[in-house]
């Protein structure tokens, strides 16, 4: 209910701004509504966002196993720890556009070289995320499994896994929101199709209603997914807590 | 089976960067069946002494040998259950083999059965320790060790699961160490009470109790106490750091 609220007092700020503005530089919401139930309709729009969304989850879901693995060992020895650490600093302060840029310069305009891209920026957090999650992790657990001779994958998945659980959903979180930011940069810069691809178009033609129609939509699938996906798993990982006020 | 503890010292390093001695050499065995308690002041070393024993150190002078197959139940001075994971499954977690009946008895003697499907979280200190209990039980250890189990708990309690963990161990053959401040608990529970010194720790006195447990009235739990605290107050003489009987 508040959240419908807060929705329609959105529109309202734009709607007015767009009065006051014009309709060159800021179209009105049912201009902007025209122009995607015209892209729609002709199919362009699911291929755009398809096309982005097959980037995001590959990129995502490659960028947040290896960084998990890799945060989790060094989280636990030392000397991957020691011998990581410079790349882990390296990556996570190198500009996004650096590695897209290069990626495409040294493995051509590919669709390997665009996913990857985008899960070297993403990886380096998860790395960092799941190196403090593993660093915290409660040593007198880990003796009670070792006593009571827990085979190593049940007391993983019982005994690490759940105390894992709350940086894992922090660094999807976080990492979802930053792929979102940057698969858009790489498409602009080298994808004859998806969301950026038509935004780098609308732009070159200032054509605002159809670059805020592709960045809407973009923008609510976005949130269905964080609402519909991510906090539902947050939700269940944390809910033998006892619940905040 | 037998364990047999013959360690000869340990030492650890403090960040300041000395080296303190936190036990002196100490040998003792246990056999199947035996339940042996080790009494001691605070912090002289009793629980560095179940860490090496259970394996979780190794950094020791000496050896502890343990027969590789024994099954290890423990009770932790804190009750160390799985915040994230119900009673019932964390006591399956340590005991995955526990027929159905055989959980449900041991949840019906600890009185917890109202609690099967309870988060830790939600339990108070005396329940937890007493899940604690339970999945020590359910492993059906060859080696049962007991660190402080009934600390903190009122008197009726603790009285209460003293005979539940006499009634337990009388059940199988296990070899058990008990860790406990309590006289009273000790001479309940023992077959043999190991007196400790203050760090670094060593055996001061070995008593054994030689009436069946089952068989101890009030009188003779009384007698045996007279008799420590007469030995104690003898051996005080010649070692001003005797054990603390009270």
């Amino acid at each position: 209910m508040l959240r419908l609220v807060s929705f329609a007092l959105f529109l309202a700020v734009w709607w007015t701004a767009a009065l006051f503005v014009g309709g060159a530089k800021l179209p009105s919401p049912p201009a902007v509504l025209d122009v995607m139930i015209a892209e729609a309709a002709s199919g362009a729009l699911f291929l755009h966002l398809g096309a982005t969304l097959a980037r995001v989850a590959l990129a995502f879901v490659l960028a947040m196993s290896l960084g998990s693995a890799i945060g989790y060992l060094m989280g636990r020895v030392k000397l991957a720890d020691r011998l990581g650490d410079p790349w882990l600093i390296l990556l996570l302060n190198l500009p996004a556009l650096v590695v897209i840029v290069l990626a495409y310069i040294w493995a051509g305009l590919t669709e390997a070289a665009a996913i990857a891209a985008i899960a070297i920026n993403k990886l380096p957090t998860a790395v960092v995320t799941l190196r403090e999650g593993t660093r915290a992790l409660d040593r007198s657990l880990d003796e009670m499994a070792s006593v009571f001779a827990m085979p190593r994958w049940r007391a993983f998945r019982h005994v690490v896994l759940p105390q894992l659980a709350p940086y894992v959903a922090a660094s999807a979180r976080s990492g979802l929101s930053l792929v979102w930011k940057i698969v858009l940069v790489a498409e602009l810069l080298g994808r004859p199709n998806g969301v950026g691809f038509e935004i780098g178009v609308a732009f070159q033609l200032f054509d605002t209603p159809r670059l805020l129609a592709y960045s809407l939509t973009f923008a609510a699938v976005v949130l269905v997914i964080e609402t519909a996906l991510v906090q539902p798993f947050e939700a269940h990982a944390n809910r033998w807590r006892p619940r905040a006020a | 089976m037998r364990l047999e503890v013959g360690i000869t010292g340990k030492t650890f390093r403090s960040a300041a960067g000395g080296t303190h001695e936190v036990l002196a050499p100490i040998k003792f065995a246990l056999q199947s069946g035996e339940v042996g308690v080790l009494i001691g002041p605070s912090g002289c070393g009793k629980s560095t002494m179940l860490r090496i024993i259970l394996g979780l150190d190794r950094d020791f002078a000496g050896q502890v040998a343990r027969p590789p197959e024994a099954r290890i139940g423990m009770v932790f001075q804190e009750p160390r259950l799985l915040p994230w994971r119900s009673v019932e499954q964390n006591v399956r977690l340590a005991a995955p083999n526990i027929s159905d009946a055989k959980l449900s008895e041991l949840f019906r003697i600890l009185e917890l059965e109202a609690h099967r499907s309870h988060f830790p979280g939600e339990l108070s200190l005396g329940l937890a320790r007493r899940v604690a209990l339970a999945r020590a039980f359910a492993v059906e250890p060859d080696l049962l060790v007991l660190d402080e189990p009934l600390a903190s708990l009122d008197d009726a309690l603790s009285g209460r699961l003293r005979d539940e963990i006499a009634t337990l161990v009388a059940s199988r053959p296990v070899m058990t160490l008990l860790v406990t401040h309590s006289i009273d608990d000790a001479v309940r529970l023992g077959d043999r009470l190991f007196f400790l010194s203050p760090r670094p720790a060593r055996i001061l006195a070995e008593v054994p109790i030689a009436i069946a447990r089952e068989a101890r009235g009030d009188a003779a739990i009384a007698a045996i106490k007279a008799g420590l605290a007469r030995q104690v107050q003898g051996e005080q003489g010649d070692d001003d750091a005797g054990p603390d009987v009270s």
